[in-house]
């Protein structure tokens, strides 16, 4: 076992066991610090993966915006812990759609010849640069990514101007 | 003449409007409807007067006849096209119908009381009775004076349409709505029994020559493919027609064509022996009596058959064709036989009557003869000493309806001519123009309009070796002098014989104007037509009528000139003063009906001659009772009731079993409670299962979505091995 | 080393785990929660496919950073929902936010 392998067994229990506290917290704010952690495991997951950007971006973007957002609308709703039934009457049809979802994306994938595809090697330092050029760059007089960059920074704006609208509180 | 075009299309329109304006809008208001009406009628008047002017100053107007027409109806490669026309025939017929039809609506104010009061007993459909005023009984207004001026506004506009017309069809439609209203005028004191009976007859018999005319007018087109009269009376058109042969052996398509278009004008211009309907029609108020029956009508079936002569003589090459010798026949007939019988009547209206069925006779045998411009020229002169006769009889009842209700005798008929006498002192306007009038009928010489016309068909029918027609009409314009001298007799000189005519009275100006107006044609209208070679005074005037009616016929037909001879001319002035003269000797010391002179004379002939040659006995034994009584037996109850309604019974009861079977045993079991009340509690019964998936909770909804998707993916897994 | 097996089986795992929480929580953040596990789940498998498969190609990455961008814009507009249902409401519960129905 490399060390590699050993960071990456503890982020994959990190990831799942922290998912399912997750899931079965009764208190919101346990649950949103659950998940916090899920995020975490994730972004081990980019290192290991060498995708040292998006790694950052996790931790930035989802730990830090989006996983604060919701522990303040679990503080907003004033249901931090929930008083009746944590789960709906279809929690066991629920249970059971979910492990037949799991079984079955791993017979699908299973089947994959590429399935236990061992990692090329790559000059993955240059990633970083390639993917900032790949941003906002021309490559051989064609913005490749350009157009993408900028639908989905108008993409952002627009839900949030809307969620400021909807969630305004009236006169 | 863009502008004349335009007031030749315009001029049958305002009495039609005065007819819708006055329908619609003003039948309460007699002032504002006898306005309307004569207003109407006015501007007709102006309209053709101008038209006419336009006609007389226009150089070589007979070559370029007036008028258009228009693309009304497309009929595969042939367009049928409407349009208005005025030629020399047309012109000179519009002339004297805008002219009497104006005089006869200025006659009807006077004529239905306007200006009286409303009538005690008066009820609508019913003449008026009078009404009590200072102690008197005075004329009442008519009930109806509104409707009646509605009427006679349509019925100018069908005449004025019939004129202007350049084609059949056109012609045809103007045709009926004249039959139409004359069946309403006739009809118009529709409580009266006899009335309504006269309208009826009317309606009818003129409808057995309309139908016979339908079918000529549809023959012609499918032969010539064209209505329009400058089309058909072309050249080629004519010797083609000329020389096609018809259905039936030894007549050309013309001269069928040209029969069953006159039968049209037996039927509306009373000819024998569809006459029987125009004495009749005398039940209508006077002056409908003299519209129709004088200056329009009547004049429309001559008219149309003058217009059609160029068709009547195709293929005779100046000989007699088949269609004129029976023109010539049937008018002959005419003439003399409805002379004889106007001898024998009473009634003043009737004499009139009998009179008008002659003189139409004596133009349908000009025309037969080939003397065209004399049967134009009788057919206007008639017109108007017609027309003024006919008013003046109208005036002479109306005075007697004053005596009657002075005395307040109601069983004395205003309209028997023993119960006249001596009115002249009492009526002397209406005197000097009915004596002017009836003088003119007569053809009194050389002043009289009646003179010259009569004198002109007895010339050319002498002229041209018709010996019979020639005698026949001598004969009978003898009769018409000696009844006219018996009426003007009867009714105006020697002493009154009743009480009533003691106590007649003048008419008012509104009627006695009309009558002077006409009494000025009835003359002088005849110095247009003098003849060049007349002995005397032949040529002083020009013979201006005979120049521009002649020049008005297509150039290919030719006249042969007459020459002047002195036997027609002495026959018609022996005729005319010996009749008058015969008339005046016999009857200036009649007394009463009983007494009649000719009756002793003529012993049972009068009765004959009284009742009409039984030709309405006839009709009603031959036609009207056979007819009633296999109406009756045959086609009521045997073929009505028997067949076909035995027929319809047992099929509707056939067909109600079908139907109770097939409800019974088909729509209620299966259609309505298998398949309709099925259908229906399965869908309700599924929507009540199905509705409770959507219970509006999200996470239910994608529990679902999941499993579906799980499922497609399953499918598809399984497709892929 | 580690096989490409791996951390798909992982992802499989982490999206079941969110599909769960969004098909049985009953708390409206809940599962806005388990929705932001599915998309990381999804997060980890392109950026495994452009490591193990195409490593000089950068779509992978540039896919991944879309998903954040949807997630950040999910995630805003889902929470300013969930607050003006709870102000009209008082309730954030999913299955009592049932209006919608027959």
């Amino acid at each position: 076992m490399t060390p590699l392998e050993v960071i990456f067994w503890i982020a994959s229990a990190v990831i799942l066991i922290s998912a399912i506290m997750m899931v079965t917290r009764r208190n919101l704010v346990h649950a949103a610090l659950f998940l916090i952690v899920t995020l975490f495991g994730v972004a081990v997951y980019y290192v290991l993966l060498e995708a040292s950007f998006l790694a950052v971006v996790q931790i930035l973007v989802y730990i830090g915006a989006i996983a604060i957002l919701v522990i303040f609308a679990v503080m907003l709703t004033r249901q931090v812990t929930n008083p009746g039934q944590l789960f709906n009457k279809h929690a066991s049809l629920a249970l059971v759609m979910s492990i037949l979802v799991f079984i079955g994306l791993y017979l699908a994938l299973s089947v994959w010849p590429e399935f236990s595809a061992v990692a090329p090697e790559a000059d993955t330092a240059a990633a970083i640069s390639n993917l900032g050029t790949a941003f906002f760059v021309e490559e051989d007089g064609q913005p490749v990514y350009l157009l993408a960059t900028m639908t989905a920074s108008v993409l952002l704006l627009i839900p949030l101007v809307g969620a400021i609208f909807v969630a305004r509180q009236k006169e | 003449m863009e502008l004349t075009n335009l007031i030749i299309w315009l001029i049958p329109l305002p009495p039609l409007l005065a007819f819708f304006f006055i329908v619609l809008f003003t039948n309460k208001n007699n002032k504002l409807s006898h306005s309307i009406a004569v207003g109407g009628a006015g501007l007709s008047f102006l309209g053709a007067m101008y038209v006419f002017y336009q006609a007389l100053t226009t150089n070589h107007f007979a070559e370029h006849p007036f008028g258009n027409a228009i693309t009304w109806l497309n009929l595969g490669d042939k367009p049928f096209e409407i349009g208005v026309m005025i030629d020399p025939l047309s012109a000179i017929v519009l002339f004297f119908v805008a002219i009497t039809v104006l005089m006869i609506f200025i006659y009807s104010i006077g004529y239905h009381n306007y200006g009286q009061p409303k009538g005690d007993h008066d009820k609508k459909g019913f003449p008026p009775h009078g009404a009590a005023q200072d102690g008197h009984t005075v004329l009442s207004i008519e009930p109806m004076y509104a409707r009646f001026f509605a009427f006679i506004g349509l019925f100018a506009f069908g005449m004025f349409t019939l004129v202007v017309s350049d084609n059949l069809l056109t012609l045809f439609v103007g045709w009926e709505i004249m039959g139409l209203c004359s069946y309403l005028l006739i009809g118009f004191w529709f409580g009266k029994d006899s009335a309504k009976n006269a309208a009826k007859k009317a309606f009818m018999t003129t409808r057995v020559g309309d139908v016979f005319m339908l079918l000529g007018i549809s023959y012609l087109f499918t032969e010539a493919g064209t209505l329009s009269f400058k089309a058909i009376f072309t050249e080629e058109m004519i010797s083609h027609l000329a020389h096609a042969d018809s259905y039936i052996p030894g007549l050309s398509v013309a001269g069928l064509a040209g029969i069953l278009l006159f039968i049209g004008t037996v039927g509306k211009s009373a000819q024998f022996p569809l006459h029987v309907w125009l004495p009749d029609a005398m039940e209508g108020p006077t002056p409908v009596s003299a519209m129709i029956h004088a200056a329009t009508m009547v004049s429309a079936g001559v008219y149309m058959v003058i217009r059609m002569f160029p068709l009547l003589q195709a293929g005779g090459h100046g000989e007699l064709t088949t269609a004129m010798t029976v023109l010539a026949v049937i008018g002959s007939i005419t003439a003399l036989f409805a002379a004889t019988i106007a001898v024998a009547q009473n009634d003043v209206k009737r004499v009139l009557a009998y009179s008008t069925i002659s003189q139409l006779g004596f133009m349908v045998a000009a025309l037969g003869i080939g003397a065209y411009v004399a049967a134009v020229f009788h057919l206007v002169t008639h017109a108007f000493f017609k027309a003024l006769l006919f008013l003046g009889s109208g005036s002479v009842i109306h005075g007697m309806e004053h005596g009657v209700l002075h005395t307040g005798n109601h069983k004395v008929d205003p309209q028997d001519m023993y119960n006249m006498g001596g009115l002249s002192k009492k009526m002397p306007k209406t005197f000097w123009t009915f004596l002017i009038g009836g003088f003119a009928l007569s053809g009194f010489p050389l002043i009289t309009a009646g003179f010259w016309s009569k004198d002109e068909i007895l010339a050319d029918a002498f002229a041209n070796g018709h010996m019979g027609v020639f005698w026949t009409l001598a004969i009978a314009a003898f009769l018409t002098a000696f009844y006219t001298m018996r009426q003007i007799t009867l009714t105006f000189l020697g002493k009154a014989r009743t009480k009533e005519a003691e106590h007649a009275h003048e008419t008012p100006a509104t009627m006695t104007t009309p009558l002077i107006v006409l009494a000025i044609f009835a003359i002088g209208f005849g110095w247009v037509g003098v003849p060049e070679h007349f002995p005397g005074i032949g040529g002083i005037l020009p013979n201006w009528f005979h120049d521009f009616i002649a020049h008005g016929l297509p150039s290919f037909i030719h006249f042969e000139t007459i020459h002047f001879s002195w036997t027609p001319l002495i026959t018609s002035l022996v005729v005319a003063l010996g009749g008058l003269l015969t008339g005046w000797l016999v009857y200036r010391n009649a007394t009463t009906a009983e007494n009649d002179p000719i009756k002793k004379l003529l012993g049972p002939v009068h009765t004959l001659l009284k009742n009409k040659y039984y030709f309405d006995e006839l009709y009603d034994k031959v036609l009207v009772k056979p007819l009633a009584v296999f109406s009756e037996k045959v086609v009521y109850e045997f073929m009505d009731r028997k067949v076909i309604d035995g027929f319809l019974h047992k099929v509707a009861e056939l067909t109600f079993s079908l139907g109770t079977i097939f409800r019974e045993k088909f729509d209620l079991p299966v259609i309505n409670e298998f398949f309709g009340d099925g259908t229906a509690a399965m869908t309700q019964w599924f929507g009540e299962k199905i509705r409770k998936i959507q219970s509006g909770n999200i996470q239910q909804y994608m529990i679902i979505a999941v499993l579906g998707a799980f499922v497609a993916l399953f499918a598809f897994w399984m497709t892929l091995n | 080393m580690i096989p490409l097996s791996n951390y798909l089986i992982v992802a499989a795992g982490l999206f079941s785990i969110g599909l769960y929480a969004v098909l049985a929580r009953k708390n409206a953040i809940m599962i806005l929660m388990g929705i932001e596990l599915m998309l990381n789940a999804v997060n980890i498998n392109l950026v495994a496919f452009w490591r193990y498969l195409t490593p000089e190609n950068v779509s992978g990455q540039v896919f991944a950073a879309m998903v954040f961008v949807v997630a950040a814009a999910e995630v805003a507009v889902g929470i300013a929902l969930i607050m003006t249902v709870y102000r009209r409401r008082d309730t954030v519960s999913a299955d009592e936010i049932n209006l919608m129905k027959w």
